[in-house]
This record gives C-alpha cells, sequence and structure tokens, in this order.
C-alpha cells in the first residue's frame, strides 16, 4: 500500500525512519550471539569483511578494498565487495559483520537517493557523513553483540571542490581525515603503507599504486585480508570520486597495476640473501 | 430534529467532478510524449522551484496537474512506496501499473469519501528497457504511460497524453504532429507547439522539461535546463 502520513506524523525525507515505521527493522539480538550450554559460552563466528583504504588525491578520493571474506579462521568467500557507491559525488567502503554491514550500505544508498527525491536536492557532503554516523551509532546495540560494522565514507565535496574523507568508530563517531583513512583488520598494516607513500597531490595512478600496495601489504600480514587472485580473476576493487562522480577502476587495469607491483617486488628481492630453505629463483631466471 | 436535504448520488458525483475540474482547468497543462530513446514530458511552467514533474524511480517518473500541494503529496507517497518496494522485495520489482493503480485507489476514496476531491491529475510513466536487458518480459519492453484522473480513473495511453484543462484541445493538436520514433528535439518541437497553440510561443523558460531516457543508465530521469531546451528547440 501507499504510505500516507497525517501532516504532524510524517517521517519527512527520511528513508530508515519509514522502513522503521513499516516495521522492516531487524530486530536487535538481546545476547551475544553464539552457542554453548551449562554457562559456556561459544560465540558463533559470523562472516566478517576486512580491509578498505581510502586516500585522498588531486582530483578527489580514491577508494580501496579487498575480497576476502572469513568466518572465524575460514575463507568464507572470495569475491565479496567492500566499495559502494553512496550516491554520485561519494562513495562508502565497509569492514566488520558481513552481514549488517550489506544492509547497512543499502539503506544508507537508499536514504540518501530518498532524501533527493523527496526533496528535490541532494544532501551535502558533510549531511551525508552525518546521516552515516547515525547509522552507525544505531547500530550499537548489535555492535555490542558482536556484529559490529565500521564503515569510511569519502566523496568529492562539490560545494568546497575537492576529496573529503570520514571514518567512523563503532559508537557512530565521526572523525573527518585529511589525508587517508583505513579500516578493518589489516588496517593497521595499510595505513602504514598510505603514510609513508602519502605526498600532497599525488595524481590518479600513484595513488592507485599506493592503495594497492597497501592492500597487498595488507594481505602480506593479516590472514583475514586476501590479496589479487589471479588464478580466478579476482582483485581487490578500487574506486575513484571526482567531479564527474564515482568511477569504478577497470579490473584489467586493476590486474596490470598489480603485475607491475609484484614485478617490482621481484625485483627488489634480487639481491637480497634468501634464507636457506627458500628456492633460488635467481639461478632460475637470470 | 432536522432532516438533511435528500440528494441523489448523481448529483453528488456530478458536483464533486465539476468542482475538481474546474480546479484543474484553472492550472496550465502538461505533455507527455514517447520519442526514440524513451518518455518525453513537458509542462507549461514559468516556477523554477515548484515542480510538476518529478523522479519517482529508476524508471519511473511522476507528473502532475492542478493544485500542487495535492498532486505534490501523492508524490512522496509515489516515492515512498517505490523506495520502500524495492528496499523489501527487488529493484526490477517496482513498476509504474501497480503505483498507477495504487494512486487510483487513493483518488477514488478520497473522491467518493471526502468531502473535497483532490484537484489533482496525475501522470505516471515508466520508460521500457533496452530490448537485450528486457528479454521477452512484455511489461519491461514497452514504454507506458499512466494518465489518472481526480476520481481515480485509469488511463492506459499508448504515444503521448495531456493532463490539464485544455487536454482536448491540445492533445488534437499532438495528434497531428506525432509520429513514431521521434528524436528528442523533434517530440520536444510537437509538444511544445501543442502547449502554446496557435496564437502563442513558449519560451524555454515558461517550461519544465524532463526525459526518461533509455539509455542513460540506471536512473533514467533527467531534467533538461533552459540552455538544453532551448537549443532543442533550435
Amino acid at each position: 500500500m501507499i504510505p500516507l502520513f497525517k501532516p504532524g506524523d510524517d517521517p519527512g525525507p527520511d528513508f530508515a525512519e519509514l522502513v522503521r515505521r513499516a516495521g522492516l527493522r531487524p530486530s536487535v539480538p538481546e545476547r551475544p550471539i553464539g552457542g554453548g550450554s551449562e554457562g559456556r559460552y561459544e560465540p558463533l563466528t559470523i562472516t566478517h569483511g576486512t580491509t578498505v583504504v581510502a586516500i585522498r588525491y588531486t582530483e578527489g578520493v580514491i577508494m580501496a578494498g579487498d575480497r576476502r571474506a572469513t568466518s572465524g579462521n575460514w575463507i568464507s568467500h572470495r569475491a565479496m565487495e567492500k566499495v559502494f557507491p553512496a550516491d554520485k559525488h561519494s562513495g562508502v567502503a565497509i569492514a566488520g559483520a558481513a552481514g549488517p554491514a550489506m544492509e547497512m550500505v543499502k539503506l544508507f544508498q537508499l536514504q540518501l537517493e530518498h532524501y533527493e527525491k523527496v526533496e528535490g536536492s541532494a544532501l551535502s557532503l558533510e549531511g551525508k557523513a552525518n546521516q552515516l554516523g547515525q547509522m552507525v551509532r544505531q547500530h550499537l546495540p548489535a555492535a555490542m553483540q558482536g556484529m559490529a560494522v565500521v564503515p569510511l565514507f569519502a566523496g568529492y565535496d562539490l560545494r568546497r571542490r575537492g576529496g573529503r574523507l570520514f571514518q567512523y568508530d563503532v559508537t557512530g563517531g565521526r572523525y573527518e581525515e585529511s589525508n587517508f583513512a583505513s579500516t578493518g583488520s589489516g588496517s593497521m598494516h595499510a595505513s602504514t603503507v598510505v603514510k609513508l607513500g602519502f605526498r600532497e597531490s599525488l595524481d590518479r595512478a600513484e595513488t592507485l599504486d599506493l592503495a594497492l600496495s597497501a592492500l597487498w601489504q595488507a594481505a602480506d600480514e593479516d590472514s583475514a585480508t586476501g590479496g589479487p587472485d589471479p588464478v580466478r580473476g579476482i582483485y581487490p576493487v578500487l574506486a575513484t570520486i571526482t567531479d564527474t562522480g564515482f568511477q569504478r577502476v577497470d579490473e584489467l587495469e586493476i590486474a596490470d597495476r598489480f603485475q607491475t607491483y609484484v614485478d617490482e617486488l621481484v625485483e627488489r628481492e634480487r639481491d637480497i640473501p634468501r634464507l636457506p630453505e627458500t628456492a633460488d629463483l635467481q639461478g632460475d631466471r637470470s | 430534529m432536522s432532516m438533511p436535504f435528500y440528494v441523489a448520488p448523481e448529483q453528488v458525483m456530478k458536483d464533486r467532478a465539476d468542482y475538481a475540474r474546474k480546479g484543474i482547468a484553472r492550472g496550465r497543462s502538461l505533455a507527455a510524449v514517447l520519442y526514440d530513446d524513451g518518455v518525453l514530458i513537458c509542462a507549461e511552467n514559468p516556477s523554477t522551484t515548484l515542480r510538476k514533474v518529478s523522479e519517482i524511480y529508476d524508471r519511473i517518473a511522476f507528473a502532475g496537474v492542478g493544485r500542487y500541494s495535492e498532486f505534490d503529496q501523492l508524490r512522496i507517497a509515489g516515492v515512498r512506496h517505490a523506495d520502500l518496494k524495492g528496499y523489501s522485495f527487488s529493484r526490477e520489482d517496482v513498476d509504474a501499473r501497480s503505483l498507477a493503480n495504487q494512486y487510483a485507489q487513493i483518488l477514488n476514496q478520497v473522491f467518493t469519501h471526502e468531502i473535497k476531491p483532490l484537484e489533482v491529475e496525475i501522470l505516471v510513466a515508466e520508460v521500457a528497457e533496452d530490448p537485450e536487458i528486457a528479454g521477452g518480459d512484455h511489461r519491461r519492453s514497452t514504454d507506458q504511460l499512466f494518465h489518472i484522473l481526480y476520481d481515480g480513473t485509469v488511463m492506459d495511453e499508448k504515444n503521448f497524453t495531456v493532463l490539464g484543462g485544455e487536454a482536448d484541445a491540445i492533445a488534437g493538436r499532438l495528434e497531428d504532429s506525432f509520429a513514431e520514433g521521434l528524436s528528442l528535439a523533434e517530440a520536444l518541437q510537437a509538444a511544445v507547439k501543442a502547449l502554446a497553440g496557435p496564437d502563442r510561443e513558449l519560451k524555454a523558460d515558461e517550461l519544465e522539461v524532463a526525459i526518461l531516457a533509455r539509455s542513460s543508465g540506471r536512473r533514467a530521469f533527467e531534467r533538461l535546463d533552459d540552455e538544453r531546451v532551448t537549443e532543442l528547440l533550435g
């Protein structure tokens, strides 16, 4: 049925509120989700998404994310996407419990589009960032039961003319970062790589290479982060957000850039003394 | 005890219909025309902020004539209906026909039960998908125009439709200039000429023009600004 409201009771352009009124919001578990008996608690392994990065550059922002989802020690999915367009000029990347995270992204995308259609104009970038903060805050009860979701938000600010990025914590705290941000299990390694490689006015190619080296290094150190998988043709997702909008980087370009990066690493290892138990590739190659 | 006067139901309905029609006739008209890449909606509207034509969903547009506050309420209700439906099922499941039927229910309900009928006429348009994507699905492979009257009458129109007080005269003029497979410029010129009539000329700043273009990706709705309209009018 078409939802109709009395003037004093109208949810306005708020889609999340509309969803709540329609009774479509999932309930929050009262206890930590898990099993066990006789007072022994065994946590249930839920699917988690891992490492995502956002970096500002001359034309706007680049967002990147690996493709691995894990349940405890298992790799539960090899091609999960964690970087999504939020609307034309912004993107959202997620880490944390995969189910609620995907749901949050879906609701956030709809929230922005719904606002734009009802009001006739889009929210400001700041407004979008605050909206996502509220959603993370509302998710806190579920986060307390083991389903934490920590997103990144980045976009091109059409009013200020430049890329901006935002980081969150589980309580909905919103922190604007000036240069780069990262979240997820491999974020410590990824952000160190970005921190060392970042400088002002990087161009598109340099930033893409920086982002993928950060993901490579995170995957090298963190078992929950997946690296490029040339066997199955699965590569991390990279996207640029500029004044022309959100644009996913072509997979072939990503594959090429990874190949170049791997060649560089091999070259660098060439002159380093090797561990005795590893194969001496230098002999084979020269 | 006072007895209410007996009024024949025919008379009640006639009075209400007259009232609604008068209200609608006070506003300016609007035309929707199919062209080679989708649906063109062109309204005579000097305001640049109060819209008569707007986006409902990926391939669905809404247009209304008559009392602004009333059709704008219907527009927002339509956006809510579509977004909720797409959220709980899938984006593919949102369609113009079901929305048009919902609107018809509301208009009919208000017309027969409330003191005052809604003084609006609305259009729900849906652009067909690319034949390759639509496959054999008939509903997805034809452009649709649903014209809904103040009393909930739904009309499934072919090729073009006109809403508003002078609808018949304008539709007559459009009939003469319409042909299948018009380009966007030709369709716009035909619509503007029909809206203006023989004695007037309408400029871009007196028009509100929007299209549902098959080729523009997921969100087919697009507003054409004055510059673009002037260029298309030639």
